[in-house]
């Protein structure tokens, strides 16, 4: 009883101590009472499941009850979770636009008050951001956060560019296409991009538009803001140079029937030189490919250009009827905020941990890719570069929008333009149902 | 007499009326709990699939009556009506090829591998039958991909230049999906025809055997004929296999590429469930259900035993 009670004024002391020292006063915490907090994790990425577990480890009376779903089953399965008697304290959220119609999703801007989250970066929350009406994002009041915030670039397999001669990372698109040309022409297949069942080339795509175009016309797309087209010159630029890879046989001649964990694995085996993708893969590479992958963010198309890449927070958020909201939030708060939680964010996140600007990115081993993701992030910002990932859009633009043309356009049966006219159509179409 | 048997006539109407009236409760008990199941299980959803189908609904909000411009949708919307020429695409390797081969397989267990062979070539032909659609799926998702045992097979007796993903190309990814069906519902064809070749009177084979009838003969004149009814339900099974599919296109394909395997049933899963147009993708399945009645039916009129 007595150590009982010792252990119980030392969590209440740990709380109020780390609570004053990292939040506004009064910010919620999550008391000296036992809390579990129901959490709907995405399977297969085990940093929500570390941070809990460290979560714990520091406020023992926090346990979390964990449940996982598949990305394409979380995206489905959310608003009836959320809607149910047990709703979540956190969730995994791959869309918010129609939680926040059907309420569905705590307003988060007393927590964005109380925690003081107006010293983050406002850049970091925009797209955690959307108005009432469920559009546009990019706006209105906080419905989530990120646990950290990715960015997608090039990630090469040092063996093979050393092969072809390259020691630097290019600087321009057309130094990019002369390294995928000298890869072809010495029988390495230049890039290692799965496109099934979803467009992986959605990758490429939307770094080429990084390359070619302001990112603002994108994220307003994709953020659903009235008149906004995905189909402008710029991005007709960008696909037309997708295509003429495509041509060019620099995708593997199977991508429509390779999918992300094959692809993974035929990377890591060392079939291709380049690979798109995101730094949720860094921390996987510098353990499977140690000392053998680099990273380079998207080169622009005209030297000494703006670099512009998709960079999108891993969402998460709060149930409108959660139980334990306050403790939930400071979670998130705590996430961002604690010293050893970034640590553990990058460690095996591989991310940017966000949070204020004046707080250290963790240190990570020297020549890494963490570490090569890590410093383009810190570029990308600089360059006000960041977009929110295409298939974002809407809860459906991925399946339905981008996936079928892109699988004709790398198969030669559509082009370009008729790529992006697809896309739009089918946006228009999701918008107006 | 008259008095002794006038009660008797008299009075035997109303036990009658009343073993009737007891016969028919305890008809209704019996058939209770099987009603009770069906009416909760199968009409009540149905019911409720063609409510929502006049709706616009997302599954949590409000709902918004549409008439029938769901219907009006599903009927004029190209890439739905793409999903359902597809589906009867699949018809030909979910039917044809499971029941054509299992007619050939029941043919050649009934007269060559009679006894422990027979016994054995029926549980080998049955084992996909009682693998799960998925792991089937998967599994064959393995063998089709470009590195797989298909495209090792080809290379290794010199097809090397036919080697593809053969799921993800555009002319063959439906033919490899239509083929995982084959093998999937070859068990369950070859075992109902071969249990029906026993049931064939025997004497049958030995009449045609002394009219001079050749192999093909027997086969055409005596077993055909003989496994109406048996084929009857291969058919019927397969065709609403093939229409209603959607385990093994969504493990294998998604639906890709470019949605040439998409098929009803992964449509209607994705609209309500990812685009969370429930009132639509109802509208689909009610159209889905409408086209597998309208195809079974006539299968079943042409199967029916003929009138003796």
């Amino acid at each position: 009883m007595g150590v009982t009670s010792l252990k119980a004024i030392g969590v209440v002391a740990a709380l109020s101590v780390s609570a004053l020292s990292a939040t506004a006063y009064a910010a919620p915490t999550c008391g000296a009472d036992p809390v579990v907090l129901n959490s709907y994790f995405e399977t297969g990425f085990p940093l929500p499941t570390r941070l809990a577990e460290e979560f714990t480890k520091q406020f023992p009376n926090v346990t979390f009850d964990i449940k996982e779903d598949q990305f394409a089953n979380l995206m489905e399965n959310s608003p009836r979770v959320l809607a149910g008697d047990n709703a979540p304290d956190l969730i995994r959220l791959p869309s918010i636009s129609d939680l926040v119609v059907d309420g569905l999703l705590k307003n988060l801007d007393g927590y964005f008050t109380d925690f003081g989250w107006d010293k983050f970066p406002a850049s970091q929350l925009v797209q955690l951001r959307i108005n009432e009406s469920g559009r546009p994002r990019g706006e209105g009041s906080l419905y989530s956060m990120g646990l950290n915030y990715s960015l997608t670039g090039v990630f090469y397999n040092k063996t093979l560019a050393a092969q072809i001669g390259m020691t630097a990372a290019p600087q321009t698109l057309a130094e990019l296409d002369a390294l995928l040309e000298k890869a072809k022409a010495a029988g390495i297949q230049p890039i290692q991009e799965w496109n099934a069942p979803n467009a992986g080339l959605a990758f490429p795509l939307q770094n080429l538009m990084g390359a070619y175009g302001d990112p603002t016309p994108i994220n307003d797309w994709i953020f659903q803001k009235p008149g906004a087209t995905i189909d402008t010159p710029a991005n007709l630029q960008a696909t037309q140079h997708l295509e003429k890879w495509i041509k060019a046989g620099y995708f593997p001649a199977d991508a429509n029937s390779l999918d992300y964990g094959a692809n993974m694995g035929q990377f890591i085996g060392g079939t291709g030189l380049f690979l798109f993708n995101g730094d949720w893969e860094s921390g996987n590479l510098d353990k499977q490919m140690a000392g053998n992958a680099g990273f380079f963010l998207m080169p622009p198309a005209v030297a000494g250009a703006k670099h512009a890449a998709m960079s999108a927070p891993l969402t998460y958020g709060i149930g409108a009827k959660a139980k334990n909201a306050d403790c939930a939030a400071y979670f998130l708060n705590w996430v961002a905020t604690n010293e050893e939680a970034r640590k553990i964010n990058v460690a095996v996140g591989g991310s940017n941990p966000g949070g204020p600007p004046d707080l250290p990115i963790p240190a990570v081993a020297p020549g890494s890719v963490t570490e090569a993701t890590l410093t383009a992030g810190n570029v990308l910002a600089g360059d006000n570069g960041a977009m929110d990932f295409i298939a974002n859009a809407t809860g459906a633009i991925f399946a339905e929008g981008w996936t079928p043309p892109l699988q004709l356009l790398v198969g030669g049966r559509t082009d370009a333009a008729a790529v992006l006219k697809a896309v739009q159509a089918e946006y228009e179409k999701q918008l107006a149902r | 007499m008259t008095d002794t048997s006038m009660p008797s006539l008299r009075q035997n109407p109303r036990p009658r009326n009343s073993r009737r009236g007891r016969g028919t409760l305890v008809a209704w008990l019996f058939i209770a709990p099987a009603l009770l199941f069906y009416t909760a299980f199968v009409l009540i959803p149905i019911s409720m699939t063609a409510y929502y189908s006049l709706l616009r609904w997302n599954g949590i909000g409000a709902m918004q009556f549409r008439g029938l411009q769901n219907y009006l949708t599903v009927l004029t919307e190209p890439d739905l009506l793409t999903t359902i020429g597809n589906a009867f695409q699949l018809v030909l390797y979910f039917t044809v090829l499971p029941v054509g081969i299992g007619l050939g397989i029941a043919q050649v267990i009934r007269t060559h591998l009679g006894g422990p062979f027979g016994t054995t070539a029926r549980t080998i032909l049955f084992i996909p039958q009682v693998i799960p659609l998925v792991a089937a799926g998967i599994a064959w998702s393995w063998m089709l991909a470009s590195n797989g045992v298909i495209n090792q097979l080809l290379s290794a007796v010199g097809l090397g230049g036919w080697t593809r993903g053969w799921l993800g190309d555009f002319d063959f990814a439906l033919p490899a999906v239509g083929i995982i069906g084959a093998w999937v519902l070859l068990g369950l064809c070859t075992m109902l025809l071969v249990t029906g070749i026993a049931k064939i009177d025997p004497t049958l084979y030995e009449a045609a055997k002394l009219d001079g009838a050749s192999g093909w003969d027997e086969f055409v004149n005596v077993t055909v004929p003989g496994l109406r009814q048996e084929i009857g339900v291969c058919v019927t099974v397969t065709v609403i296999a093939a229409l209603a599919s959607f385990d093994i296109v969504y493990v294998a394909t998604g639906g890709g590429p470019g949605g040439v395997t998409n098929v009803p049933g992964l449509e209607i899963y994705r609209l309500a469930f990812a685009h969370r147009q429930v009132g639509l993708a109802s509208a689909l399945a009610i159209v889905l259900m409408i086209l597998v009645i309208a195809c079974i039916l006539p299968i079943q009129w042409l199967m029916r035993e003929p009138r003796k």
